[in-house]
C-alpha cells in the first residue's frame, strides 16, 4: 500500500543555506506521526514543501503513490492535503463561522457561485456549524475570530483545516503559544479526529507529542536523524544529545 | 456586509438612495445634470468598492476602464454613426472587460506598491494614446458630436437632462443589484477571505490569482459602462476621463463614503461632487482646498468614512438606550 504522503531525497537550499537534505519520509495512511527537532531544524520548511507553498530544490513528493512535486498548492488541497499554521492565520475580522464556511464552500466548489446569497447556502452553514460544535466553538460562531482568546483561535486554525475534509492533515505546532493548562484541550480535539486521516504534527510540547504520536521523526539541520516509535525515540542517545546538548550550550 | 452569517434580504434603509434620487428628480430640476453625473460616479465607485473594499486590490488606475468605456461609446457614435444607447453600452462593457482581463492577468501577480504603480501606469498609457490619436479621439480638444438615439426608440435626451437622469438611475439600479448579489454570494464571502488573509485562502485550495482576475474583470466591465454613460450624457468625451486625476477623485469619493460597505459608494460621490459643485461656484479659485480639508477631516476623525462614523454613532446610541433601563 502506498504511503499517504511520502518524500524521496527531498532537498531545499536557500543560496548556501541547506534547510532540507535528502529527506526520505513516509506518512502512512491513518498515521499519527510527529516531526520534532530543535529550532531551525527545517520543520516548517519541510511542511511548506509538502503543501506546495515552497518548491523543493530537488527530490520528489508523492501522495498515495502519485507524484505531486509539481502540483500547485490549491490542487494539492483538492487531493485532500490540509494544513494548519504555526502562526495563527485566520480571517481575523470575519465571524468564526465564516472562517470555517469558506473552507467548506471551497471544498464543495460553491465558492465560485455569485448569485444565491451565502447566508442561504444552508448545507455549507450547517456543516460548518456542526464542525464548530464538535470543537466546542458553537457559541462563538458569530464572533469575529480576532475577538476570541488565543486558545480558541488555535482551535479555529484546526477547524478551518478540518472543513476541507482532508485525508492528510499537517499540523504546524497546533499548541504554539498556548499555556500547558490549555494545550490539554487541543490534545483532546486531536485525539478525537477521525482515525482515517493521516496526521503529521510538528510540535515543541514534548508531553503532547509523546501522548499523541505513534511514530516520531527527528529532524536536525535539515536531515532525518532518527525515526521510530516514541519509546525508542525517548531512549535514543543521539536525540538526547541534540536536545540536551542544545540546553548545555544555551 | 457579506458572508454566511448575514441575512441577505433587502432592508428598507437600502431603498433610501433610490427614493432620494427620485425625490431629487422632482424637487431639484435645475440640478439634474449634476445629478446624472453623481449617479454615474456612484456606479463607478461601486465598481471600485468591489475590488478595493471586498477583494482588497488597491488601484489608482480604475479610470483606464472608465475612460476606455467613454471613448468606446463616443467613437462608436461620433465616428461610426452607431447611436443606439445599449449597443454603445455593450461595446464599452466588452472593451473594458477585455482590457480588464488582459491587464489584470499581468498586474495581479504583483502586490501592494508595485501593483499600485502598474495600475497607474496603465491609465497613464491610455491617456497618452488618447492624446496622440487625435484623428480618432479628438486628442486634447476632446471628442465632439457624441449622439445617442432615443432610448428604446422612445425617450429622447432632452435639454433639461430628465431622460439622462432617469437613464443613469436605471443603469445604477441594475449595477447596484448585480454588485449586491455578488457581495452577498459565496463568491463575495470568498473575496473578503482574500482581503483578510491571502495565505489562508491558498491553504484552503482557492485559486486566488484567478479569482482576483475574475473580480477585476467584472469591476472593469462596470467601470466601462459608467464611462459610456458619461460619454452619452455629456455628448462629449475629453481627456479628463483618463489618467491619475479621475482615479484619485474616485478613490477619495469611496474613502469619504466608506470602503467595503456598498453604500459608501453612494454617500461618497454625492457629498464629494455636491461640495465640489458648490465650492466651485462660491470660491472658483480655492475649491480644491475645501475638498482637501473635507478629506483630511474624514480620514483623521472617521477612518471608516462617513458611513463608518454613522455606524459608530448608531452603536453608541443603542448602547445608551439599552443601558438606561438596566440602570434603574
Amino acid at each position: 500500500m502506498p504511503a499517504a504522503l511520502q518524500t524521496e531525497k527531498l532537498c531545499k537550499t536557500f543560496g548556501a543555506l541547506t534547510v532540507a537534505q535528502n529527506v526520505d519520509f513516509r506518512l502512512e495512511a491513518g498515521a499519527r506521526h510527529a516531526l520534532i527537532g530543535p529550532n531551525g531544524a527545517g520543520k516548517t520548511t519541510f511542511v511548506n514543501m509538502l503543501t506546495g507553498a515552497l518548491a523543493p530544490s530537488s527530490g520528489r513528493i508523492l501522495m498515495n503513490g502519485e507524484d505531486i512535486t509539481k502540483t500547485r498548492q490549491a490542487a494539492r488541497v483538492k487531493l485532500g492535503l490540509g494544513r494548519t499554521f504555526q502562526i495563527t492565520t485566520l480571517f481575523r475580522r470575519l465571524p468564526v463561522l465564516d472562517n470555517v464556511a469558506l473552507a467548506v464552500a471551497e471544498r464543495e466548489g460553491i465558492a465560485r457561485h455569485m448569485w444565491k446569497a451565502a447566508g442561504r447556502h444552508n448545507a455549507i452553514k450547517d456543516e460548518a456549524m456542526a464542525l464548530l460544535a464538535t470543537l466546542g466553538l458553537a457559541d462563538d460562531a458569530r464572533t469575529p475570530a480576532q475577538d476570541l482568546p488565543y486558545g480558541k483561535q488555535r482551535l479555529i486554525e484546526i477547524a478551518i483545516a478540518l472543513g476541507l475534509k482532508p485525508k492528510v492533515l499537517l499540523l504546524d505546532e497546533p499548541a504554539a503559544g498556548v499555556p500547558s493548562t490549555e494545550s490539554e484541550r487541543i490534545l483532546q480535539v486531536l485525539d478525537r479526529l477521525p482515525s482515517d486521516i493521516a496526521i503529521l504534527i510538528i510540535e515543541h510540547d514534548m508531553d503532547l507529542v509523546f501522548r499523541f504520536a505513534k511514530r516520531i521523526t527527528v529532524l536536525v539541520q535539515g536531515e532525518v536523524l532518527v525515526e521510530g516509535p516514541p519509546v525508542e525515540i525517548a531512549h535514543d542517545r543521539r536525540v538526547h544529545q541534540v536536545y540536551l546538548g542544545e540546553q548545555h550550550h544555551a | 456586509m457579506s458572508g454566511y452569517t448575514v441575512d441577505a434580504r433587502i432592508r428598507w434603509t437600502e431603498w433610501i438612495p433610490f427614493v432620494v434620487a427620485l425625490a431629487a428628480f422632482f424637487l431639484l430640476p435645475e440640478y439634474l445634470a449634476l445629478g446624472a453625473r453623481i449617479l454615474i460616479f456612484i456606479l463607478f465607485a461601486l465598481s471600485l468598492d468591489l475590488i478595493l473594499g471586498y477583494a482588497g486590490i488597491v488601484t489608482l488606475g480604475h479610470s483606464a476602464f472608465f475612460g476606455l468605456g467613454a471613448y468606446t461609446a463616443g467613437i462608436l457614435s461620433a465616428k461610426l454613426g452607431i447611436t443606439d444607447a445599449f449597443v454603445q453600452l455593450a461595446a464599452a462593457a466588452a472593451a473594458a472587460a477585455l482590457l480588464g482581463i488582459a491587464t489584470g492577468a499581468i498586474i495581479l501577480r504583483t502586490r501592494a506598491l508595485t501593483l499600485l504603480m502598474l495600475t497607474l501606469a496603465i491609465t497613464a498609457i491610455l491617456l497618452e494614446v488618447a492624446n496622440k490619436m487625435s484623428s480618432v479621439t479628438g486628442g486634447a480638444d476632446g471628442l465632439q458630436g457624441v449622439v445617442v438615439a432615443p432610448i428604446l426608440g422612445l425617450f429622447r435626451f432632452d435639454l433639461y437632462g430628465k431622460t439622462a437622469f432617469l437613464y443613469c438611475l436605471a443603469a445604477l439600479f441594475v449595477g447596484w443589484w448585480a454588485v449586491r448579489r455578488i457581495i452577498y454570494s459565496p463568491f463575495g464571502a470568498m473575496l473578503t477571505g482574500i482581503r483578510e488573509n491571502g495565505a489562508r485562502m491558498h491553504a484552503i485550495g482557492a485559486p486566488v490569482y484567478w479569482r482576483m482576475v475574475l473580480i477585476y474583470t467584472i469591476s472593469a466591465t462596470m467601470a466601462g459602462i459608467a464611462g459610456a454613460l458619461i460619454a452619452q450624457v455629456n455628448q462629449f468625451v475629453g481627456l479628463n476621463v483618463l489618467g491619475l486625476e479621475p482615479s484619485g477623485d474616485l478613490l477619495v469619493m469611496l474613502i469619504l463614503g466608506g470602503v467595503g460597505r456598498l453604500y459608501g459608494a453612494f454617500v461618497g460621490p454625492v457629498i464629494y461632487l455636491s461640495v465640489q459643485d458648490w465650492l466651485a461656484k462660491q470660491y472658483p479659485e480655492y475649491w480644491y482646498f475645501g475638498v482637501g480639508a473635507l478629506l483630511i477631516t474624514v480620514v483623521l476623525f472617521a477612518p471608516g468614512g462617513i458611513l463608518g462614523l454613522f455606524d459608530k454613532c448608531l452603536q453608541l446610541f443603542r448602547q445608551k438606550s439599552s443601558a438606561r433601563p438596566s440602570a434603574r
